[in-house]
């Protein structure tokens, strides 16, 4: 049900979620302890090449990461096999980039 | 009732379609097995109930069972450690039962074979036998794996093979492991395709419950960790 391709997407995406979960965390805490508002926060993301970068780096690896988890928990948990299996996992994976994709784009265009 | 002469046990009965437990009263001895109370409740009691042995000394794997929820070698388990209460003796989970205490090993096996688990010689008869260094890290890694006896134990312990049909499982795993650090084995590109595909070893939790209940001691997790890497890497350089 996992193979090696699907094992290293998994790893790589984690490798990379890593020090993006840690920036975003600190990102976080600075923004609280700072006291920056909701308008003073999108005043720094709008328009951001960067942060338009960190944050859907983040969604496409946590969409890829989670859709594999969900695949295996499908398979091994629900029983859900063959194209039943793709669709549940790459659905899930799907779902995940797009409802991302649409926060990253309301905080980061313009 | 059991006293200190005799053993409460319940022995599995049944079949594919359903069973269920049979209750006997069964004389105690000194250094008794398991495999010595089912010997007697069949001896004495119950003449059609089927199980499995040969070497009765831990070397053939044929007489693993369930003892009191969890797989052991009944040769080699004394009633007085399998745990406290009555023996509750059933057949080896993961595995079809054809009757009794006897599972179907076919897909076992299958999977042993699927996983790539026969040695191909990457020599013929005529040339020179090769010299193996002891201390070598292929061989000290092929040490810790090859004494495996094919008793299913790990098999029936393993969720990921209770959850996952296609997973070839820690022994047969285990086995691939020990032939890819044979220096003298020509198949290791079939081998790591097997082991990089939907049933190979990447469905491996690393829950260890093979290790945990393996009764040579071996760790086929550790094995299987062996084989991840290896697959990776055979991937990456594009060799399989």
């Amino acid at each position: 049900m996992l193979d090696v391709r699907l094992y290293l997407a998994q790893r790589i995406t984690a490798l990379v979620m890593a020090p993006l979960v840690i920036g975003h965390l600190a990102v976080m805490i600075y923004a609280v302890q700072g006291g920056l508002s909701g308008a003073e926060i999108l005043s720094r993301t709008q328009g951001s090449v960067v942060w338009a970068l960190f944050y859907g780096a983040f969604v496409l690896a946590a969409a890829i990461h989670a859709a594999i988890g969900i695949r295996s928990i499908a398979y091994e948990v629900a029983g859900v096999k063959g194209l039943a299996l793709n669709v549940v996992s790459l659905g899930f994976g799907v779902l995940l980039l797009v409802m991302g994709l649409r926060a990253v784009a309301a905080v980061v265009l313009p | 009732m059991a006293s200190d002469e005799t053993i409460d046990v319940e022995i599995w009965q049944g079949d594919a379609g359903g069973g269920d437990y049979r209750a006997y009263t069964v004389p105690a001895q000194r250094s008794q097995t398991v495999l010595d109370v089912v010997t007697w409740v069949q001896q004495n009691v119950e003449p059609d109930l089927t199980y499995r042995f040969a070497c009765r000394v831990g070397m053939c794997g044929s007489c693993a069972m369930n003892v009191n929820g969890k797989p052991r070698w009944t040769c080699r388990t004394h009633v007085s450690n399998a745990g406290d209460g009555p023996l509750r003796i059933a057949p080896l989970r993961n595995l079809p039962v054809i009757k009794d205490l006897v599972c179907d090993m076919t897909e076992f096996f299958d999977k042993w074979v699927g996983a790539g688990g026969v040695f191909k010689p990457s020599a013929t008869r005529d040339d020179p036998m090769p010299a193996i260094d002891p201390t070598m890290t292929e061989r000290a890694a092929a040490s810790e794996a090859i004494e495996c006896i094919n008793c299913a134990i790990c098999y029936s312990a393993c969720d990921a093979v209770a959850q996952n049909d296609a997973y070839f499982g820690p022994a047969a795993l285990n086995r691939s492991w020990s032939l890819i650090n044979d220096v003298r084995d020509a198949g290791k590109t079939e081998r790591l395709t097997a082991a990089a595909g939907i049933g190979g070893c990447f469905n491996c939790h690393s829950q260890q419950g093979c290790a945990s209940h393996c009764p040579n001691l071996l760790n086929p997790t550790l094995s299987i960790a062996g084989l991840k890497r290896a697959a990776v890497k055979a991937k990456v350089r594009g060799e399989i």
